[in-house]
């Protein structure tokens, strides 16, 4: 499958946190040429393993992606049919006024609108504020007794919102965030059917990421691999101070900071070096709210790398990136795992 | 149940300190399990045999969480008031004029500074008075680190029951009372009356690595919007039955388990609700994340006044939990 | 015994989190012959097994002392060759200007310099200085010429001495842990009848993440946490806020917001510091956290306590401890896992 015809189908699926096994079938479908087997999780991680060609017991590398995307859930029913609902993931309110959403109920798509009050009846008070989550609501154009028969309360809600190819290499949509990661990881594998590799490659996309990096802890545990590499999205401007943020068409970011194994950043530089593939710096100091955090603690530890794809607008329903760096990174990725044996994975315990 | 209401929300069990209560509890289910025991965080772990085939036997673990909030003493000034900090959710404003208990009986009142602006009310300008005019007279009966609860006694209140710590004690009442009436089990089961749920879910972690279940549920109070001008996101109320938790701030739970639930309830007849929450986490979030992950749902207790001595339930509610949670436990738990 | 001879490197050498490496180095070096063994792991944190004469039945005893402190990271160079940097773990705005660093492993001078309050505007001036407008001046005048001298991802450290200060204080930078690490150090010199294994660890600052690979790893049926903590007998703190004093000994914690500390435990480090007329105080404050979380919530969970150093400004360029602060926890450390090998503790 063309990997941009994969992201795009990935972008227009459905997969709100702890509902993303509308998804698998999509990621099945692309990964299966490239690897041995695709296996879903009992948190709902659907994992891509790609053997490697050394003799066993081989070193293994788990890749990291998360497939969810923020949502809404239908909490209660409103008079006249209308619904109020709660953020699955971290939402801005503001983004969601005047939206357009799907109610996805067990009978079938409901199209919604998060409505506002027109200008023309808004008070001045009204005109300043940026009312929270809890004083919208969702119109599906039922009347009560419709409305409680068609929606049940837990129902999950998405942002309606096709993908756009806007010039050039630039894409945008919903859930880039992180499904471009996902699409790194499509890359990777198909990659890496060109290149000798020794180590085992689960790509795994991961489920849960938003609301607490909980498909990555569970994965890694049941996984226990030897290296974790994440790719997720970072914040590309416009409007962001330029040492706070990468470049869209820069390549790929490489992390670096307490959540990044030293010896696995460098390696992935020098293969970006080796390779000619652009890249750009990302200093971490602490937590970077990516699965990477939650695989480095996973059992005794995790040697852990990040790579962030440059990403503008960020949990939006207009998220936008770059094809280019999507094949950028999936190939920096390649040409990493082909680097990685069992003498580099010992040297990453600490004197 | 009413017994087992008023003596499991009477004991004393803040968080980190909950021997009274274990005790309590122990005794109410000893005669119903194979046996109990008590862990390093001080869960109260009991053990019953399934009675099923091996092969669709399922290791199950209930958690109902023993811990209530409270206050622990911080400081004890020259004149021996008491400063103090939060165990847990305290808000501020409902604590201020209550009457609150030491693990020994020790009763103090709540006071605070000169407070000119409501909005300043804060922990750090309260204290608990034990009437005791200095220093050393009050460390004749309290020690820095010693903790204190509300007091306040289970009464009937037209036709709803209301007490201090039905969070979560009438969660642990509807454990306790579906290991009484749960007869021909086929799972092992698990039921782990849990501790320092109100300070992050730990007892549940715990608990949940060592049992190692395929399957958890978590009973637990939940918020309703049945009253006054509630949050608009609310849709539980009193005396619509067991709530069925979709989401909670710890936890989104697997269709798979939530669909369970609701079809058990609806074969059974069994009143029931669906349940909604944008903020607050239970212990169904720590056994989801427990090693490579496990399938959890919750059964949530509807509750008004959550967190203030007042906490008031409908028994229907309570008896509707109770039958929810002996119909999943009879049947296949297939997710 | 003394603040230690090594006291001194332990507060110079600089290792913010994730930076550890020379810390460790350090302490490997001041325990070689002293243990059993020592061993690393991939987060970085060091592992030093006590001797043990032979009998080592009983409850497995791990104590952690971090050997992280907070600072910054070198994030980029602008155009005129001034460094921009960001907060590695909790150090409050206020602290951050007029002050001199060293940066990267060849501990490049920098000073952190602010507008001179003769061009500031009036209302600029009663507003603390806000980090993201600060930068680290280290003399280049170009992006290039800065490259050329400081790395993005490099540590940056305050230049501090360590050294004797007042009546038989000290002062010095990255207290809080180090002179955790030293009571640890210390500890780990004599021979134990129940298998202790003291872990001087990382990145506790951003998270205590390598006390959690740690208690995963050890899984430890009691845990020590050995920190420096918050000391506010300074004015302006009412009594009931000030959390430990100087010099009235090792702070014993109740509860923080990781950890409510086992009450088996405290009551005995109680107990134990009253036989011994050890002083000791409590830590009075329930705000904060440290690597007790992670070793109480580790696998099936363990019996978790912390005993904690005063030190006077943490999270400063420069804080201030008691040397008999330091001995005494010592002293009540050693003891507390003598008593418990005697089999003393009632759980």
């Amino acid at each position: 499958m063309d990997t941009k015809e994969f992201l795009r189908r990935l972008c227009e699926g459905v997969g709100v946190s702890g509902y993303e096994h509308g998804l698998v079938d999509t990621v099945r479908e692309a990964m299966s040429p490239y690897v041995a087997r695709v296996t879903v999780d009992a948190m709902g991680n659907c994992w891509a393993v790609r053997a490697g060609q050394a003799p066993e017991p081989r070193v293994k590398i788990m890749l990291a992606a998360h497939m969810d995307e923020i949502g809404l859930m239908v909490s209660k029913y409103e008079d006249g049919g209308f619904l109020r609902v709660v953020e699955v993931g971290g939402f801005d309110p503001r983004a969601l006024i005047g939206q357009e959403v799907i109610v996805h109920t067990a009978t079938g798509d409901l199209p919604g609108i998060i409505g506002i009050k027109p200008p023309h009846i808004m008070t001045d008070e009204d005109r300043k504020k940026a009312p929270p989550l809890h004083e919208l609501f969702v119109d599906v154009g039922l009347d009560d007794a419709a409305a409680r028969a068609a929606v049940a309360v837990g129902d999950v809600i998405t942002l309606k919102r096709e993908f756009v190819e806007l010039a050039g290499e630039i894409v945008a949509g919903k859930a880039l965030d992180d499904r471009a990661g996902i699409a790194v990881m499509l890359e990777c594998l198909k990659r890496l059917t060109q290149l000798h590799h020794s180590a085992d490659v689960y790509a795994v996309a991961t489920v849960q990421e938003e609301v607490g990096l909980k498909g990555a802890a569970t994965g890694a545990h049941a996984i226990n691999p030897d290296i974790g590499v994440a790719i997720d999205v970072g914040h590309a401007g416009p409007g962001l101070p330029e040492h706070e943020s990468i470049n869209i068409g820069g390549g790929p970011a490489i992390a670096i900071g307490a959540n990044i194994h030293p010896k696995l950043y460098a390696l992935l530089v020098a293969t970006a070096k080796e390779c000619g593939i652009a890249y750009q710096e990302d200093v971490s100091p602490g937590r970077t709210g990516t699965d990477a955090w939650s695989m480095q603690i996973s059992r005794e530890g995790i040697p852990t790398a990040l790579l962030s794809l440059p990403l503008r607008y960020m949990h939006t329903s207009v998220e936008t990136g770059s094809m280019a760096d999507i094949r950028a990174a999936g190939r920096l990725l390649a040409e990493f795992c082909a680097r990685v044996d069992r003498a580099l994975v010992e040297g990453l315990r600490w004197d | 149940m009413n017994d087992l209401i008023e003596s499991f929300t009477q004991a004393y069990g803040p968080s980190g300190h909950e021997d009274q209560v274990r005790e309590v509890i122990r005794k109410a289910v000893a005669p119903h399990c194979d046996r109990t025991e008590t862990d390093a965080l001080g869960n109260l772990i009991c053990y019953r045999q399934g009675s099923g085939e091996t092969a669709t036997r399922k290791r199950v673990m209930l958690a109902g969480h023993m811990d209530e909030i409270g206050i622990i003493v911080t400081h004890i000034d020259e004149k021996g008031f008491l400063r103090f900090a939060p165990v847990g959710g305290m808000p501020p404003a409902v604590l201020l004029g209550q009457r609150v208990v030491f693990a020994d009986g020790q009763v103090g009142a709540i006071g605070s500074e000169r407070i000119d602006d409501p909005k300043d009310l804060k922990h750090e300008k309260m204290f608990i008075d034990i009437g005791a005019t200095s220093r050393d007279e009050a460390r004749r009966h309290v020690e820095v680190g010693d903790v204190a609860t509300y007091q306040r006694p289970l009464s009937a209140m037209g036709g709803l029951l209301s007490s201090k710590s039905m969070d979560d004690r009438i969660g642990c009442v509807v454990v306790a009372e579906t290991l009484r009436r749960l007869k021909n089990c086929p799972h092992d089961v698990y039921a782990v009356f849990t501790t320092q749920e109100e300070v992050g879910l730990r007892g549940a972690k715990t608990a949940a690595y060592g049992v190692d279940p395929q399957f958890g549920l978590a009973y637990d109070v939940c918020p309703v919007g049945d009253t006054p001008k509630a949050q608009s996101i609310l849709n539980t109320a009193l005396g619509a039955g067991a709530a069925i938790k979709a989401k909670d701030n710890s936890v989104i739970v697997p269709p798979k388990v939530k669909n369970m639930l609701v079809r058990t309830a609806e074969a059974a007849g069994i009143k029931y609700q669906l349940e909604v929450l944008a903020a607050g986490g239970t212990d169904t979030g720590a056994i989801q994340l427990t090693k490579s992950g496990v399938f959890a749902g919750c059964i949530s207790i509807p509750t008004r006044y959550i967190h203030t001595p007042v906490e008031t339930v409908m028994l229907s509610d309570v008896e509707a939990c109770v039958q929810l949670s002996v119909r999943v436990l009879a049947g296949p738990i297939e997710v | 015994m003394g603040l230690t001879d090594y006291m001194q490197s332990l507060s110079e050498i600089r290792g913010v989190s994730g930076h550890e490496g020379l810390v460790r180095a350090k302490l490997r070096e001041l325990l070689a012959g002293h243990v059993d063994q020592m061993e690393s792991d991939t987060i970085g944190n060091l592992y030093a097994y006590a001797k043990s004469n032979g009998k080592t039945a009983g409850p497995k005893v791990m104590l952690a002392a971090h050997m992280d402190e907070v600072g910054f990271l070198v994030t980029g160079a602008d155009k005129d060759g001034m460094v921009h940097f960001a907060n590695v773990g909790g150090v409050d705005a206020k602290v951050v200007p007029a002050k001199v660093v060293r940066i990267g492993p060849n501990a490049v001078p920098g000073v952190i310099g602010t507008k001179a309050i003769h061009r500031q505007e009036p209302d600029e001036r009663g507003k603390p200085f806000d980090p993201k407008k600060l930068s680290i001046d280290i003399g280049a005048t170009t992006r290039a010429e800065a490259l050329k001298l400081v790395k993005p991802g490099d540590q940056v450290t305050w230049e501090i001495q360590y050294g004797p200060f007042g009546a038989g204080l000290v002062k010095g930078r990255a207290l809080d842990d180090r002179i955790g690490c030293a009571v640890l150090v210390e500890v780990l010199k004599q021979a134990y009848a129940v298998p202790v294994v003291g872990v001087f660890t990382v990145q506790e600052e951003i998270g205590t993440r390598g006390a959690a690979v740690a208690a995963n790893k050890l899984l430890p049926d009691i845990g020590i946490c050995l920190e420096g903590t918050v000391c506010a007998d300074i004015p302006g703190t009412e009594p009931e806020g000030q959390t430990t004093r100087i010099g009235r000994g090792p702070a014993i914690s109740l509860m923080d917001a990781g950890t409510i500390h086992h009450p088996a435990l405290v009551k005995h480090l109680v107990a134990v510091a009253e036989r011994e007329g050890i002083p000791y105080q409590y830590r009075e404050a329930t705000r904060g956290g440290n690597d007790a979380a992670r070793m109480s919530l580790a696998g099936a969970g363990a019996m978790a306590c912390a005993v904690s150093i005063p030190c006077r400004y943490i999270h400063s360029p420069v804080a201030v401890a008691s040397p008999s602060d330091f001995e005494n926890a010592v002293r009540l450390v050693r003891a507390f896992i003598e008593s418990i090998a005697r089999g003393e503790l009632k759980a």
